[in-house]
């Protein structure tokens, strides 16, 4: 949100967690964050198999935060969809 | 009361009373707004800041949802680097760094970089950048950036073309030194937007222009106009440009963006600049005196930050890293310095990252 809306950081705090359904101080717990990101398959520090890796969680994440996120963008015209 | 632990601006331990942990506070932000031209800070602020210095505990940190996002410099070169880099020298791959940093050590962002590390040497290899950043971004989840210093420096004789400024100048050849700056920055000017362009045929997300100005004014004046060029024709591509130091030498002196000197900016004046270019991010740089206390050099960083992120319009990654952002000059800065100066710059100055 800082890099591609020019937002500091108390705003962009907002908007994610507005996004994400949660209050901005979860965005920071470990336990709260790592079951959103399990249950929205947007991407763990650990690794899964058949979890969300890499561009595959970049472009859940785009859309999750209704961002345009230009290797995602790349990847989608390389792609068929 | 108990003598307060702390450390010099070297890193050398120290103890001080209350009273001179008080007045080495009040003398750096006096210090700062003397230098800046900009509001002391207040009473509160001096108290807190106290408070930081008084925590007995190693590791101070932030209450729950106070939290920054971290940008950084230099790419993996921290990891595979040599100690000129603040390097490691573990032998890894760069795209191997960045996973590291990613799923390692749960970096915010990251960004690839040449093992050179400035645009001039990126320019020849460009397609080796594009297609190691082309593979990064498929790999990773976080934002990267592409890093690289303006470093006007590799223009000038004998490395590049150009007459050098720190020759010619003691020969009082001020006409000449002039033209070579502004010679030497239309070319780094050229080498920035090309090697952007490259970048952003790959979609890069974001370009890092990191030491900003340590060649002095020219070196500020390319960088800007650089940025300036890059947001007119890649709007999408995130630019953060972070700075080499609090102050821009006056190494040419007459020039001007958007009718504005250069020369003798601080960070609070230099960021209004970057703005008018066009930057999504701005670093603030404030230099570490090691003849002082960290109190002193602390209060005196977050004198200049606070009112770098009042007047700015876009978000603050204040470098906090060795011998900045009133952390000591020392290759392993200690924990309890860094944590503090950390502490210190979002709590009060409320900045946007590190």
């Amino acid at each position: 949100m800082q890099m591609h809306r020019k937002m500091k950081l108390p705003a962009a705090k907002k908007y994610v967690a507005e996004r994400l359904k949660i209050s901005v101080t979860d965005l920071s717990d470990e336990q709260v964050m790592r079951e959103i990101r399990e249950d929205l398959d947007i991407g763990i520090i650990t690794s899964v198999p058949g979890s969300a890796k890499g561009m595959e969680a970049k472009a859940r994440i785009a859309a999750l935060l209704d961002l345009e996120i230009s290797t995602v963008k790349r990847f989608r015209s390389k792609t068929f969809f | 009361m108990a003598n307060i632990l702390t450390r010099m601006g070297d890193g050398e331990r120290v103890q001080m009373s209350v009273s001179e942990v008080r007045d080495a506070l009040l003398a750096g932000t006096h210090d700062a707004a003397q230098k800046g031209k900009i509001p002391e800070l207040g009473s509160d602020e001096l108290e807190q800041l106290l408070e930081i210095f008084l925590d007995k505990n190693r590791i101070v940190g932030v209450a729950p949802g106070e939290e920054v996002v971290l940008t950084h410099d230099i790419g993996t070169l921290r990891l595979m680097g040599d100690q000129a880099n603040s390097g490691v020298g573990i032998p890894l791959s760069r795209l191997q760094g960045i996973l590291v940093h990613e799923r390692a050590f749960a970096a915010d962002t990251m960004e690839l970089g040449h093992i050179d590390y400035s645009f001039k040497p990126v320019k020849p290899i460009i397609s080796m950048e594009m297609q190691e950043y082309e593979t990064a971004a498929m790999m990773t989840i976080v934002p990267l950036f592409y890093g690289a210093m303006p470093n006007l420096g590799t223009y000038y004789r004998p490395d590049g073309p150009f007459g050098n400024p720190s020759d010619l100048l003691p020969q009082g050849k001020v006409r000449e030194a002039r033209e070579a700056q502004l010679e030497a920055a239309g070319h780094a000017t050229r080498d920035m937007v090309y090697v952007s362009s490259k970048l952003h045929e790959v979609a890069c997300e974001g370009i890092n222009f990191d030491t900003t100005a340590a060649a002095g004014d020219a070196d500020f004046y390319a960088t800007l106009n650089a940025v300036a060029e890059i947001k007119k024709t890649m709007p999408e591509m995130a630019i953060e440009v972070g700075m080499a130091g609090e102050f821009i030498l006056g190494m040419h002196g007459e020039l001007f963006f958007n009718g504005q000197r250069l020369a003798g900016m601080y960070p609070h004046q230099q960021v209004k600049v970057v703005e008018e270019a066009g930057a999504d991010i701005f670093g603030p740089v404030i230099n570490t005196n090691t003849s002082r206390s960290m109190p002193w050099n602390v209060a005196r960083a977050v004198t200049f930050v606070k009112h770098t992120v009042a007047v700015s319009s876009i978000p603050i990654h204040v470098n906090v890293g060795m011998g900045v952002g009133g952390v000591p000059v020392f290759e392993t800065p200690p924990i309890d310095s860094t944590t503090r100066a950390s502490k210190a710059l979002v709590q009060i100055a409320k900045v946007d990252g590190l």
